[in-house]
Order: C-alpha cells, then structure tokens, then sequence
C-alpha cells in the first residue's frame, strides 16, 4: 500500500502482536469481589470525596466530585456498599487514595434513556458530569478539551482509532462492535466544536475496522472521512495524527487547538454517546488482555476500580514465565507491581503479562553514538544527548534542548543497540525540572 | 496493611514475587553493541580470507597477533571491572581492523605495538567504548606508520606473481607506484594504468579487474574492492551503516579525482581517472568500514553527509599534493576532530519549532 498518509519523520516498526487478542469480541467481566477505586485518575486536580464508609451506592452515584475546572468526577460502576479508603498504588507508580466499593448482586440495566440537547454548553456539561477524561491513555479531561479558548477555532476534529501500541485491541474491537455509537459521539463532538472536516484515523492494519467505520460514517448527519495510515509507531500520538491527517505542526510547548485540531480517542467518543445519550457516566472500560503470559488473550469491559489480579485470573490466569505485568501498551506502559491492589482506572487500555522471551531484558552497555535513537525520534530530539544532560544533572542544558518536546513514545528505547533507558531518563529530567520549578 | 495479608498474598500469587519493574519501553528491538560488532566482524571475514589467501601464512599471523594483542589490552585494562568488556567483540573488531591496515610481512611486534597503542591510549584514554574521539585502529595504524614508515612501506606481493615470471618479494603498490612515477615525469599519458605500464613502476601491468579482485600488493585487507563491498553490503542490509557516509565520501572523493585527477598526467580538467582512485589503496576499507564507526562518526544524518563530503575531500589533497600516495587514514582521523564540532552544528529539526501553517490560519 502506497501513498497512505502517515507523519513526517522517525518513527519505528515494532511486531504489533495484535493477532493474540484481536479476534475476541469484547466480553463482560464477572465483578471481583472489591473495587479499588481510586480518586485521581486523570490529569488536573484531585477530585473531593463524596461518601462515607459502609454507605449503600446505586450504580452511576458520584463517589467523588471534581475538585475544580481541570478534574474530573468518579462514579460508581455497579450499585454496593462502601469498604475502606486505603492508600493503593496507580498503574504508572504513583501512591494515591482510594475507596473500595464491595459491589451488591448483580442488577439488570440501570441507565434511562435521556432526550439528547444540542446545546454546546450543556452537552460540555453533561461531559463533564458523567467523568468523561481521554481514554487514550492520557486521562485529560475532556470538558476541558472541548471548551476551545476563545479566538481559537477548531477546524478539524479527528477521532483517533490509530492504536499504534502493539498487542492493544481495545479500540480496534469497539470501532467493530460500536462503530454506530463511535460515529454518535463523533457527531456530539462536533456539535460542540462545529469543525470544518471531521476525520476517522485508522491504521491500515485493521482493515475490518476502516470498513466498519467507513459503513457507519456513511449514515452520520455530518460528513466523516475514513482516513487509512500506514502502519508506523508512534502515529497514535496526538501530534503525530495530527501531522499526518492535516499536515500541520502542532508548536513545541503548544496544544492542538493553537493548529486548529481537536483529538478524540474512539472510546472517549463512546463514552461521550453513553454520556449524553444514556446518561451512563464513565464507569466501564474495554481492557485489553494479552501477552504470552496470558492464557485466553481477550477484551474486556471492565468495571472501574477492578483489581488487575482480578482481570488476569479471568483471562484464564498467566503462565509460569511471566516476568513483567504492563499496564498499557508494551511502548509507553508501566510495569505493574502490585497487581493484587492496582486497579483498572479510566486510561487503561491494556494489560499485558510479558514472558521473558518477548521483553528480551538485557545490560546496559555504553552509548557508542550509533545515533539511532535520533533518526527514530518523531519530535527530532537527540534522546543520547538528553539522556547525558539528565544524567550529569543538568537541566537547564537538558530543557535548552528540548527535554519538555519529548513525548515518551519510546522509540528510542526500543531500537537503542545499549539498552540505555533513555525514556527513563527523560522522565527523570522532567520530573527534576518540574520540582526545580515548584522550589523557586 | 497488616504483614499477615501480605503473607497469604504470597502465599496465593508466588508469580507476583519476581516481577520485573522497569521504565518504558517494555519491549525492544533486539539489537545489541556486541551484535553490531559481530556483524562488523562476519562483514569483514571474506576480505580476510582473501588477504591470507594471496599473501599466505604472515598474513594470517599478522591478523591473529593484532586481534590477540587488542584483546589481552582489553583485558589487563578492564580487570576487576564488572562486567567486563572485553567480550563485547569491540576489542576483537579493532584488532582485526589493525591487521586488515597491516602490509602482509611487517615485522610482528609491529601489530603489536599498534594493537596495544589503539586499545589502551586511543580507546581507555578517554573511557573504553563509545568514548573515544579517535578510530582506535586508524589512530594504532598511523602511530606505527609514523614510528616505522620503513617497515610499514615494504609491500610483500601477491604469491600468485612469482608464477608469472615476478622474482622480487616486494614491491610497490600502485598508489606508491604512481607517487614515485610522478616525482620527475612531464609529458601526456592517458591515466595511471598507462603510466604504470609504460614506465614499468611495477613489476606486473595492473587491470582495473586486479584492482577489483585484489589482485595488487597492499595491506592485508585492503587489497579486494569486491569483498569489501560485499561485506558493506551485508552491513547494509543489518541496518548497521547508513548511506550517508560512504556515498558522500565517495560522491565527492569521485567528483574531485574526476576534475582535477588528470592534470598530473598531462591532461586537462574532467579527465581523472575515477575508477583507478576508487579500487586502489585503503579507499574502499577506509570509507566502508573505518569512516563508518559508529563512536567516532557523526550523529545526525546531515552530520554524516558533512563528515563524507570532507573525508573525501582530504582523501583527495593527501593523495594528490601530500608527500604519501595514501591519504585515507589520515583523512578519516583528521575528521574524527571535526565530529564533536559537527555534532554541535548540526541537530535535528524539533518539531513543532519551524513557522506554522496553522498559525496563519488561526491569525
């Protein structure tokens, strides 16, 4: 396939590995015997709790309220009773509070059909509500998102089904079994945001899904276009999509909005059309189950709050070689290591159960300057040179070139002959810039 | 959490205990340093073979000792380290490359010296692999040429030229032919095959085809332009060198031995004699496997194309107005300097950093 859209530099080719999951259909999940739901899980500030121990919730009751603009609410999945607050660790390490909810038997459909508005605000609002934050991984929340700066205008909205990570399928099977919802939400999104051109970005390893897409856009009120790119990792970045649908840079330092550009991942959509048409706030999510440590690889919808050990034992348990738990995909994903208490949260779109084989662990060797992980960088970063500036302590040179661009795709770990772990170290740097920042 | 609920944790999961915690990305392309060095390594194997098999057992003994003496300089210089590097295969490689930079009979202690000067002055000078601003093999090579030019210019030829009527033992190479020829010579020739011929600088006519072949006297792994690209190009195809370099190298060594290369023979402007220039002398090991050293080259594509384009032009100078007939090494080194200054010139665009399309449409 030539000609086939895609970004413009860097970039890497791992082994998707999507056949192991991709063929499952997205199945329920038997509740575990607790939720673990935490109260911080998206970016911005921490949402206030709202019940109290052994207090009896209905499914979609608010636990916790959004502590400002930029936050976001917790519902509750199913209806049950309140356990304990304890401190638990989140998928990417961090320590946080969160509530247990021990759920009640199982019940029939809770959620009543809503009339939908068409009023920008209140629809903003009502994302807003129901918890709505990007299920692409990042958690932002999306009322924020959809609330464009004034001055501002977006010209383009693309939902993003690229789904660059390996062995993630989450997206890929709900643009097949809710590819009519997906277009809803679209359809939502652009009545808040009234673009231009609206854009479907699928990867054209998921033939199925360009089709289903291309079958349910045909219907939509509004026009959407399908648009194939050819298979290359990190596409499913922000930046990355942006540049290859509408050619633009989104500016070092700047949002989409300052390119015009509005990004949806497929299932924040799906969530915005159960938000605003059933009234469901996000309390569910598709999870994919896979790795060759993984018995039966599948895709599940799963509560929020479920524990991954829960998740993993329903997919029939993992093999005796496992030797890393990722939450997320294999390029960007963090190592789990508690599974029994890290739960499912609103941007978890995999968990993988690693065998030794597929992670290839290996000594860290010198730097021999091969530059590599420069011509993979899709943000045109020297990731060997940032790394020494981190590494030396220093900063202010690390900023200078350009350490706060980085997108911690993982490029330049993946293909690094010397195993040096530049992401690390580009997390590290970041993390010691923000303190410095915060000190002064 | 009481310690008791951790136990029967334990006690359920035992998979949990031995989970490894690591940064993103959890997985990897499976390229390794000692690969590369491998691949170097098989990339060079039948230039070697042909080297032995022209210049027979000196040849072979000269290789082993520089590969033995760059290997026990690793070792003594990283004992006690952990882990050590000496099986990375960099060692090894360095030797090999100072015994494919050696003339087939030199005087043993020779590779030696230059083996033990490459690894412990060039390379752990500055910090072992990955740390030297130098090709060490190229540095180890240049140090004993300067110390033994004598030894270091005496070419043993090819076995196969005593059977055609040959009866010296050594000889010049064609590069050294055509430097000496040209010391009192005027007049018009077509280009250096002729000139070789008709003064009779050496003992046998040469062909482009010996060229290509390695048919010729010269360093041990020099001499076969087609096993060496050969083995360049099987390094190509493991993604092991780009190119960048070894186009840009030859591109403008070419178009300059193309301008300028005929005037020495009495011919104008744009009447050199690329193909002579591109198969004799160190040009095809030098630009295929030393320019390309990963540690002492460039790191951005644009730098290689900077470190090609003036390599080939030194080569160039060195070979036509120098006092030696082979300027690769020293061109090559004297690049080696410019890479930190290169590196700082030339980064990669940032994204997002350049004027915006966007923005005008948004103002």
């Amino acid at each position: 396939m030539k000609g086939l859209k895609t970004f413009a530099k860097g970039g890497v080719h791992p082994h998707d590995r999507k056949e192991l999951a991709s063929s499952e259909a997205i199945q329920s999940l038997r509740l575990p015997e607790k939720l673990i739901i935490p109260l911080q899980q998206h970016i911005g500030a921490p949402p206030t709790l709202k019940v109290e121990k052994e207090a009896e919730v209905a499914a979609g009751d608010i636990l916790a309220e959004a502590g400002g603009f930029v936050s976001s609410p917790i519902h509750a999945p199913v209806g049950g009773t309140i356990g304990e607050m304890r401190s638990i660790y989140l998928p990417n390490g961090a320590k946080t509070q969160a509530v247990e909810l021990l759920p009640a038997a199982p019940e029939g459909e809770e959620a009543a059909l809503n009339p939908s508005s068409t009023d920008a605000k209140e629809l903003i609002d009502r994302i807003a509500a129901m918890g709505i934050v990007g299920m692409g991984g990042a958690t932002f929340p999306t009322h924020v998102k959809y609330s464009i700066p004034k001055g501002s205008k977006a010209e383009f909205f693309i939902a993003n089904g690229v789904e660059c990570e390996p062995y993630l399928t989450a997206d890929h099977r709900l643009m097949l079994e809710k590819s009519s919802e997906i277009v809803k939400g679209i359809e939502i999104a652009a009545e808040i945001l009234g673009p231009d051109h609206v854009y479907i970005a699928i990867e054209n390893n998921k033939p199925d899904a360009i089709e289903a897409m291309s079958a349910a856009a045909a219907g939509a009120s509004i026009p959407i276009e399908v648009v194939p790119l050819k298979l290359r990792y990190p596409q499913g970045d922000e930046k990355m999509v942006i540049q290859a649908i509408t050619g633009r840079e989104v500016p070092s330092g700047g949002l989409p909005i300052a390119v015009g550009t509005v990004v949806s991942n497929v299932g924040t959509l799906n969530a915005i059309y159960e938000a605003v048409e059933l009234s469901k706030p996000l309390t569910h999510r598709v999870v994919t189950v896979s790795g060759n440590g993984i018995e039966n690889p599948g895709n599940y919808l799963a509560p929020i709050g479920t524990p991954f050990s829960h998740l993993i034992e329903e997919a029939g348990g993992t093999s005796g070689n496992t030797v890393k738990i990722v939450a997320g995909g294999p390029m960007t994903g963090f190592t789990v290591f508690d599974p029994e208490t890290t739960p499912v949260i609103k941007g978890t779109s995999g968990l993988l159960a690693l065998t030794a084989k597929e992670i290839r662990e290996t000594q860290t060797t010198s730097c021999i300057r091969c530059g590599r992980c420069i011509r993979v960088c899709p943000v045109g970063l020297s990731p060997t040179l940032l790394y020494k500036c981190v590494d030396h302590n220093d900063i202010d040179a690390a900023l200078e070139e350009g350490l706060n661009d980085c997108r911690e795709c993982g490029s330049c770990g993946f293909v690094c002959p010397a195993h040096i772990p530049l992401v690390q170290g580009m997390k590290l740097g970041k993390r010691l810039a923000r303190r410095r920042k915060e000190a002064s | 959490m009481s310690t008791t609920e951790t136990a029967e944790k334990t006690a359920q999961k035992p998979a949990a205990q031995n989970l490894i915690v690591s940064s993103s990305p959890q997985i990897h392309d499976r390229s390794k340093t000692t690969r590369i060095m491998i691949d170097v390594i098989i990339a060079l194997i039948p230039a070697a073979v042909w080297g032995v098999y022209i210049f027979g057992i000196p040849a072979l003994l000269t290789l082993v000792l520089s590969i033995v003496s760059a290997v026990g300089v690793e070792w003594l210089l990283t004992l006690g380290t952990k882990p050590s590097t000496v099986t990375d295969g960099s060692a090894f490689l360095t030797g090999l490359l100072i015994g494919f930079n050696m003339p087939p009979s030199v005087p043993l202690y020779i590779p030696i010296v230059a083996s033990a000067f490459a690894i412990a002055v060039v390379k752990w000078s500055f910090g072992g692999l990955g740390s030297n601003w130098m090709n060490p093999a190229l540095a180890g090579r240049v140090f004993v040429f300067f110390s033994w030019t004598g030894a270091m210019t005496r070419w043993k030829l090819p076995m196969a030229w005593s059977a055609q009527g040959v009866d010296s033992v050594t000889g010049p190479t064609v590069l050294g032919a055509v430097q000496s020829g040209l010391f009192d010579f005027s007049g018009t020739v077509s280009g250096p095959l002729e000139f070789i011929s008709r003064d009779g600088l050496m003992p046998l006519d040469v062909s482009y085809a010996d060229l290509f072949f390695g048919r010729v006297p010269g360093c041990i792994g020099e001499v076969s332009a087609l096993l060496l690209i050969i083995g360049a190009a099987y390094l190509f195809l493991r993604k092991v060198i780009t190119w960048e370099i070894p186009l840009t190298y030859f591109g403008s060594f070419a178009l300059l031995v193309w301008v300028f290369g005929g005037t020495r023979f009495g011919l104008g402007l744009f009447s050199g004699d690329v193909l002579f220039h591109l198969l004799s002398g160190g040009l095809m090991l030098g630009v295929l496997f030393m320019a390309t050293d990963m540690v002492t080259s460039p790191l951005t594509p644009k730098g290689m194309i900077i470190f090609g384009l003036g390599a080939g032009f030194l080569t160039f100078m060195i070979r036509f107005f120098g006092s030696f007939p082979e300027g690769v090494s020293l061109a090559i080194i004297v690049m080696n300097v410019f890479v930190p200054m290169i590196n700082r010139a030339v980064k990669p665009v940032r994204f997002g950093t350049l004027e915006q399309k966007g923005k005008e449409a948004a103002s």
